[in-house]
C-alpha cells in the first residue's frame, strides 16, 4: 500500500464510466469533490456528507457506495460508474431512466442520480428482484419531493421491462 | 394526441426537465462554473443556544494557509444595516452574531480561503470566548416574567401581541349549550430539501454593486430586504438563480441572510466568494417551520354546530424575527374558520422569540399549525357531545350554495362543493369497509382508530396579509400593501419559434413542462415547439415583489399569467395573419402549427411564417399594430385587497378543499403507528397536469407523514440542538411512507385565468392532524402530541420504566439539558502503584497516552491544560481542556474534574480513579460522569456513549502499554466496532 502525505497531492487514476481518468487529490479529498470539482462530472450530488441521504451513491467495482464517505485516493485503479454512464447514447435514455420519466419518478432530480445508481446495480444483479427487494434497496435513499410512490412504480416498471415483460405504460 | 378540440393542458405529458436530470446534466448551483479566482467560504457557528461573545481571536485563522479574509459580526455590521423586521418593535436582525449568540448554529465568523477544505482548517483556529447565558426554548416559558431575555433591546421575548374580534363571539359563547376547549402544541420541523443552500457573490467597487447567484426561491419582496441590508438601491443588487434547484418547499427563501453575508465577504475579500451549505449547517441553522402553542375554544350547539371560535395562538419564531415572519402566523388569517361556516371569532396572536433556529417558509406555512388545533377540536366536540365526527364536520361545512363565501375573518372562498366532495370521498375511498376493518381489529383486541380532516387549502397569497400584524392605524401610516403580481413573457423570434419566461423559480415542480402545454394550447402548437426558461435575473427579467415559487401560486397565478400573455400575443399575430389571409381577425384560428381561416380550412399559413413577420417586414403590419413579437403580462387579481379597517383579510386568492380520512393501527408492544389506509380527496380546481398534481399530493403527504410520526427539531433545556444529522432528524424513507389513495373533484376557480388552484401544500395541513385523530381514536387519548414516536405512545401503553441497573446516580449535572454520559471500567498495568501514579501526573506521559493529544501542560501540581483532537461520528475537532485534581491520596485515589471547549462544543465532567496494587501490578478502576453540549451533542448524540467509552478505554489501554502491561476490559471486538463508528480518533 503506498504511503500518502497528508499535505501532499497525489495522482489518482481510475476508470470512470468506461474511460480512464486522472487527477490530483490530497488524501483527505472526498470522492464526491473529486468527481464534481476535479473531473467536472457534476451528475453525482451531495446531500448530507454523512452517508444517510444516498444522493451521492455511485458504483465502485460494481457495488453501490456512498461517494461522500469515500476518499478519492481510495478508488485508485477502481472501476467507477456514475449517473453520467447510464444512458446508452447522449440522446437516449436507459430503460430505468425511461421508466422514471414515464412515471414521474423524479421532481427536483437532486436525489435521483443516487437512486438510479442503486437501482441499476440491483436490477442488473437481480433481474427477478421483487417489490420487497426494490423497496429494501431504495431504503438507503431520501427523496423529499415524490413521496416515493412514483419511484416504486418506475422501478417496478423498469424491472418488468428489463425482464422483457412489456413496455413502459404511458402515464394516462 | 393532436385531435381537434383536445388540449395539451390536462394531459400528463412527459416532463421536458427530466432528460437532463436523469443523465446527470442538471445545472444546480454547485454544478455551475465560477470565475477563475473565486474563493470559498466556511462559516463558524455557535455551539451555544445562548451566550455572550466575550472575545473572538481570528489572528491564527487569518495567518493560515490559503486564507484571504476572516469576517466577524463587527466586519459585517460595518458594511451593512440590520435586516428589516416585520413588526413595530425595537428589534434588530443581523445575519451573523454580533455581541451574543442566540441559537446553536448562528454564524459567528466567516473564513474565506482558496478552497473549502482550507477555509474549514482555518475555522478551527478561531478562538471564541463565550459566556453562557440561560436559554429559553419553550414559547410559553418565554412569556414568563422571569424568562431569560433574548433581545435586551426588546426587554422581553414577546415581539407582537394582537387581538381580533369578528361578529359577536361573546354573545355566541354565552348562548351556546356547550363550550369545548383544547390546548395543543405543534412541533417544529423542516422540509429539508436534499440540496442545501448555495450562494456565489461578487462585488464591483466601481459601481458599488453586488452580483449574486443563489438558489433562492422567492418571494422577491426579499430582494428589497437584501439590497437595503447591503445599503444599495435595488438595481445594484443583481440577483440571479441557477436553472435547477434541488427542492425547496419554502426553505430556500431562507438563504437570504447568507446572500448578505457572502456579498459582504466578497467585498472584503476583493474576489467572488462561493458558499455551499452542508447538511449539518442546514439542520442547525437554515430555517424551520414555527412551533406553536394554541388554546382553542368553540361555542357548540347540541347538533355539533360551531357558532363561535376563540383562538389564542403563541407563535415561536426562534431567535430572530426574519422577513417575512411573523407571516406564518398570518398566512391563514382569512381561514381561521377552516372549511366551516362559523360567523363569530376571537383571535389573540402572540409572537415570541426563543433560543432556536429562526423560522421561515416551509410547506404548509401556517396551515399545519392552525388545522392541528381546529381539527383536533372537531374530534373533541364529537367525543364530548357523543356525536359521529363525520356529522360534526357535515354540520359545519360551508354549504355548496354559499360560494363565493366570505369567511368571518375576511377570506373569500372562491368555489367548491365541500359536502359533495366529502361524501364522494367516503364512497370512493371505501369508508364503509374501513369501519368494518376497525371493528374487526378492535374485536381482536388490537388498537385501531380512524381519523378525519376537512381543510381549506389556500393558495396565491395576498402580499398584504402580513400587514394584519400591524394595528389598522400603523397600516395606514405605512401605506397599503396588497395583490399578488404574477409575471409572464411570451415572445417569438425571427424564425417564428416561441419562448416563454416566468418569474417563478421552480425547484422541481415541472413548471417548464406545464407552461409549454399552456402556451401550446393558445398558439395551436405542440409543447415541444415552446422553449421555457424559469431561471431569474433581476436586472433583465420582468418581475415584481410577489415573484417566486411559494404559496402554491404556480398553477393558479403564474400559469394563468402565461396564458394571458400568450393570448395577447396570439391576438396580435391574428391581426397580421388576417391581413395575409385576407379575412377578419375574428375568423382566425390557430391549430396544428398553422394559422388559418375558421370558415375556410384551406386558407392557412404556417404559424412560424406569420409569427416571424414583425421581425422581417414590420412595414407590412396592419395599421395601428406596433409589433407582434413579445408580450409581458403582470397579473394581479383584484380580489386581493389590503386588510380592512376591521382587520378583515382576504389572505389568499383561491381555496382548494381537502377531505382526508385514514385507518391506523398502533402496535400494543412497540407503540409503532402503522397506516392501514389513507384516503385523500382534493378539489384543486382545474388540473393542468394530472401526473404532477399526483406528485404534489404524494410528496406533500410524505412530508406530512414525517411531521406526524418522526420529524422534530429537538432542543435541550440549555438550548443545545439535538437533531443535527439525518440519523437524528428522521426523514421518512420508502419503508415508512404508504401510498395514499388519491381522489379528485374539479370545481374550477372563477378568479384564476385557467380555473386552477394550488395543490402542493394541502396534505401538509390535513395529514398530520388526520393521523393524530386516528391515533387518538385508536388509543382513546384526549391529547396527542406530534411527532407520534413509539417512545411517547409506549408511555401510554406500558408502566413507567425503571432506571437501568449499574448506572451511578447522577450528581448535580454541570450543564442542565446537555447530554449526560456515565461509565466505568478497569485496566491492569504491569507496574507498581507508585509508578502508575507518577505517570498519571506527568505531562510527558499524558501527552503520549491521551488519545489525540497535541500538548499537555502542567500549570500546577493539581492543574493541567490539554489540547486534544477528538472525533465523533461525522465530526472531528480540536478541544482545549482544563483539568483539576482533587482529593489526592497518593498512590491510591484521585478525583479529576474538568471542562473542555472547542469548535465542536463544550463539556464538563468528573472522574474518580483508584489504584490497587497486587504483586507488582496495579489495577486501575475508573468511574466518570460527563455532560456534553454543542455541535458534538447535536450530531453525534447517539454515538457519544460508545465514543466516550472508547476514548477512555483507549487512554487506559495506552497507559498500560506505556508501562508495559495490559488493559483489563479492553475487548478488541468491542473496540474495533466502536472504532468504525468513531470517525476521527488518531
Amino acid at each position: 500500500m503506498p504511503r500518502l502525505g497528508a499535505d501532499r497531492r497525489h495522482e489518482v487514476r481510475f476508470t470512470l464510466n468506461g474511460r480512464p481518468v486522472e487527477g490530483e487529490a490530497e488524501p483527505r479529498m472526498l470522492l464526491t469533490d473529486f468527481l464534481r470539482h476535479v473531473l467536472g462530472r457534476t451528475g453525482t450530488h451531495v446531500g448530507c456528507e454523512h452517508g444517510v441521504c444516498g444522493a451521492c451513491t455511485v458504483q465502485i467495482d460494481g457495488a453501490p457506495a456512498r461517494a461522500c464517505l469515500t476518499l478519492a485516493v481510495q478508488v485508485e485503479g477502481a472501476e467507477i460508474r456514475t449517473v453520467e454512464g447510464l444512458a446508452p447514447a447522449p440522446d437516449r435514455l436507459s430503460v430505468l431512466q425511461e421508466s422514471f420519466r414515464a412515471h414521474h419518478g423524479l421532481q427536483c432530480g437532486f436525489c435521483t442520480p443516487g437512486i438510479l445508481m442503486s437501482l441499476d446495480e440491483l436490477l442488473s444483479r437481480r433481474p427477478d428482484a421483487s417489490e420487497d427487494d426494490i423497496r429494501h434497496q431504495l431504503s438507503g435513499h431520501l427523496c423529499r419531493c415524490t413521496g416515493y410512490a412514483p419511484i416504486m412504480k418506475a422501478a417496478l416498471d423498469a424491472a418488468r421491462r428489463l425482464r422483457g415483460e412489456g413496455e413502459t405504460a404511458a402515464d394516462a | 394526441m393532436e385531435l381537434a378540440g383536445q388540449t395539451w393542458v390536462g394531459q400528463s405529458v412527459p416532463r421536458v426537465e427530466d432528460a437532463a436530470l436523469l443523465t446527470g446534466r442538471g445545472r444546480f448551483i454547485d454544478d455551475l462554473a465560477t470565475r477563475p479566482g473565486t474563493l470559498e467560504a466556511a462559516i463558524l457557528r455557535s455551539p451555544h443556544g445562548h451566550a455572550e461573545i466575550r472575545a473572538i481571536d481570528v489572528e491564527k485563522a487569518r495567518a493560515a494557509r490559503g486564507v484571504v479574509a476572516v469576517l466577524t459580526g463587527r466586519d459585517v455590521q460595518a458594511l451593512t444595516s440590520s435586516m428589516v423586521v416585520g413588526v413595530k418593535a425595537p428589534l434588530e436582525c443581523w445575519p451573523i452574531a454580533t455581541d451574543r449568540v442566540r441559537y446553536v448554529g448562528e454564524p459567528v465568523a466567516i473564513v474565506v480561503a482558496t478552497n473549502r477544505y482550507l477555509a474549514e482548517d482555518a475555522m478551527d483556529l478561531i478562538e471564541v470566548e463565550y459566556g453562557a447565558l440561560p436559554a429559553v426554548i419553550d414559547p410559553l416559558a418565554a412569556l414568563e416574567a422571569d424568562a431569560p431575555v433574548i433581545h435586551p433591546s426588546l426587554g422581553r421575548n414577546l415581539a407582537s401581541d394582537r387581538s381580533f374580534r369578528y361578529g359577536e363571539p361573546e354573545a355566541a359563547f354565552a348562548a351556546a349549550p356547550h363550550r369545548v376547549e383544547i390546548a395543543v402544541r405543534y412541533p417544529r420541523n423542516s422540509c429539508t430539501p436534499i440540496e442545501c443552500y448555495g450562494v456565489v457573490a461578487e462585488y464591483d467597487p466601481g459601481e458599488d454593486s453586488y452580483d449574486v447567484l443563489a438558489n433562492f426561491q422567492g418571494p422577491f419582496s426579499i430582494h428589497a430586504v437584501i439590497s437595503r441590508a447591503l445599503k444599495v438601491p435595488g438595481n445594484r443588487l443583481r440577483l440571479r438563480t441557477p436553472p435547477d434547484s434541488g427542492g425547496s418547499f419554502g426553505v430556500k427563501q431562507g438563504v437570504f441572510p447568507y446572500i448578505v453575508l457572502m456579498a459582504v465577504a466578497a467585498r472584503v475579500a476583493g474576489a467572488p466568494v462561493k458558499w455551499i451549505e452542508d447538511r449539518l449547517e442546514n439542520l442547525a441553522g437554515a430555517v424551520s417551520a414555527t412551533n406553536r402553542a394554541t388554546r382553542l375554544a368553540a361555542a357548540v350547539e347540541r347538533d355539533g354546530r360551531i357558532t363561535a371560535l376563540d383562538w389564542d395562538q403563541v407563535e415561536d419564531c426562534g431567535a430572530h424575527l426574519r422577513a417575512p415572519e411573523p407571516a406564518t402566523l398570518y398566512r391563514m388569517h382569512g381561514n381561521m374558520t377552516g372549511a366551516y361556516a362559523v360567523r363569530n371569532v376571537l383571535i389573540r396572536n402572540r409572537v415570541v422569540l426563543t433560543n432556536k433556529t429562526p423560522t421561515g417558509l416551509n410547506r404548509g406555512f401556517g396551515g399545519p399549525q392552525v388545522y392541528f388545533a381546529l381539527e383536533r377540536l372537531v374530534q373533541r366536540i364529537a367525543l364530548e357531545l357523543g356525536l359521529d365526527p363525520l356529522d360534526v364536520i357535515r354540520a359545519n361545512l360551508v354549504p355548496t350554495a354559499a360560494f363565493p363565501y366570505k369567511t368571518a375573518t375576511g377570506a373569500i372562498l372562491d368555489s367548491g362543493d365541500y359536502l359533495g366532495s366529502m361524501e364522494a370521498a367516503l364512497l370512493e375511498g371505501g369508508h364503509a369497509e374501513l369501519l368494518r376493518r376497525r371493528d374487526a381489529a378492535r374485536a381482536e383486541g388490537r388498537l385501531y382508530g380512524i381519523g378525519y380532516t376537512a381543510v381549506v387549502e389556500p393558495s396565491v397569497s395576498n402580499m398584504g396579509y402580513i400587514t394584519a400584524v400591524l394595528q389598522p392605524a400603523e397600516r395606514k401610516k405605512a401605506g397599503p400593501k396588497n395583490g399578488a403580481q404574477a409575471t409572464a413573457t411570451v415572445a417569438v423570434d425571427p424564425v417564428g419559434s416561441v419562448t416563454v419566461h416566468v418569474a417563478s423559480v421552480p425547484q422541481g415542480q415541472g413548471h417548464r413542462t406545464v407552461l409549454g402545454q399552456v402556451v401550446a394550447d393558445v398558439l395551436g402548437l405542440r409543447p415541444s415547439d415552446i422553449r421555457v426558461a424559469t431561471d431569474m435575473d433581476t436586472v433583465k427579467d420582468a418581475w415584481s415583489i410577489a415573484s417566486g415559487n411559494y404559496a402554491s401560486r404556480f398553477a393558479p397565478a403564474v400559469a394563468g399569467a402565461a396564458h394571458l400573455a400568450a393570448t395577447r400575443l396570439r391576438d396580435r399575430i391574428a391581426r397580421v395573419a388576417a391581413g395575409q389571409l385576407n379575412v377578419r381577425p375574428e375568423d382566425i384560428v390557430f391549430r396544428g402549427g398553422r394559422i388559418g381561416s375558421a370558415s375556410n380550412p384551406e386558407n392557412a399559413v404556417p404559424f412560424t411564417r406569420v409569427a416571424a413577420a414583425t421581425h422581417w417586414a414590420p412595414g407590412t403590419l396592419p395599421e395601428g399594430l406596433e409589433h407582434a413579437i413579445r408580450e409581458t403580462v403582470f397579473w394581479t387579481p383584484p380580489e386581493l385587497a389590503a386588510p380592512t379597517e376591521a382587520d378583515e383579510v382576504n389572505s389568499s386568492l383561491c381555496h382548494g378543499f381537502i377531505f382526508d380520512y385514514c385507518g391506523v393501527e398502533v402496535d400494543r408492544v412497540t407503540g409503532e403507528v402503522r397506516i392501514d389506509r389513507y384516503v385523500t380527496m382534493h378539489d384543486c380546481g382545474r388540473i393542468l397536469h394530472p401526473g404532477m398534481v399526483a406528485g404534489q399530493v404524494t410528496g406533500g403527504f410524505a412530508h406530512a407523514l414525517g411531521a406526524a410520526l418522526y420529524e422534530e427539531y429537538s432542543y435541550g433545556a440549555d438550548g443545545s440542538f439535538q437533531s443535527g444529522t439525518f440519523a437524528d432528524y428522521l426523514v421518512p424513507t420508502v419503508m415508512e411512507v404508504p401510498e395514499p389513495i388519491l381522489l379528485h373533484r374539479e370545481t374550477r376557480s372563477p378568479v384564476t385565468p385557467l380555473g386552477a388552484k394550488g395543490v402542493g401544500e394541502g396534505n401538509c395541513m390535513s395529514t398530520p392532524v388526520c393521523i393524530a385523530n386516528a391515533v387518538a381514536d385508536a388509543m382513546g387519548l384526549a391529547d396527542v402530541t406530534l411527532p407520534l414516536v413509539p417512545a411517547v405512545l409506549a408511555s401510554h401503553l406500558h408502566p413507567a420504566e425503571t432506571a437501568p441497573k449499574g448506572r451511578p446516580a447522577a450528581t448535580a449535572p454541570a450543564l442542565s439539558g446537555a447530554r449526560q454520559l456515565f461509565g466505568e471500567g478497569t485496566a491492569e498495568v504491569a507496574a507498581p502503584a507508585q509508578t502508575v501514579w507518577d505517570m498519571l501526573l506527568d505531562p510527558q506521559t499524558l501527552q503520549t497516552v491521551i488519545p489525540g493529544a497535541h500538548g499537555v501542560e502542567k500549570v500546577s501540581d493539581t492543574h493541567f491544560k490539554a489540547d486534544v483532537t477528538l472525533g465523533v461520528g461525522p465530526v472531528k475537532g480540536r478541544y482545549r481542556a482544563e483539568i483539576h485534581l482533587a482529593d489526592l491520596v497518593p498512590p491510591r485515589s484521585v478525583t479529576l474534574s474538568g471542562e473542555t471547549s472547542g469548535a465542536l462544543g463544550f463539556g464538563s465532567g468528573r472522574g474518580f480513579i483508584t489504584l490497587t496494587e497486587t504483586e507488582g501490578r496495579t489495577i486501575l478502576g475508573y468511574r466518570y460522569e460527563a455532560a456534553i453540549g454543542g455541535k458534538v451533542a447535536s450530531v453525534g448524540g447517539r454515538l457519544l456513549d460508545g465514543a466516550a467509552r472508547f476514548v477512555i478505554g483507549q487512554f487506559f489501554a495506552s497507559l498500560a502499554r506505556h508501562a508495559g502491561g495490559q488493559a483489563g476490559e479492553s475487548r478488541p471486538g468491542v473496540f474495533a466496532r466502536v472504532r468504525r463508528l468513531f470517525g476521527g480518533a488518531p
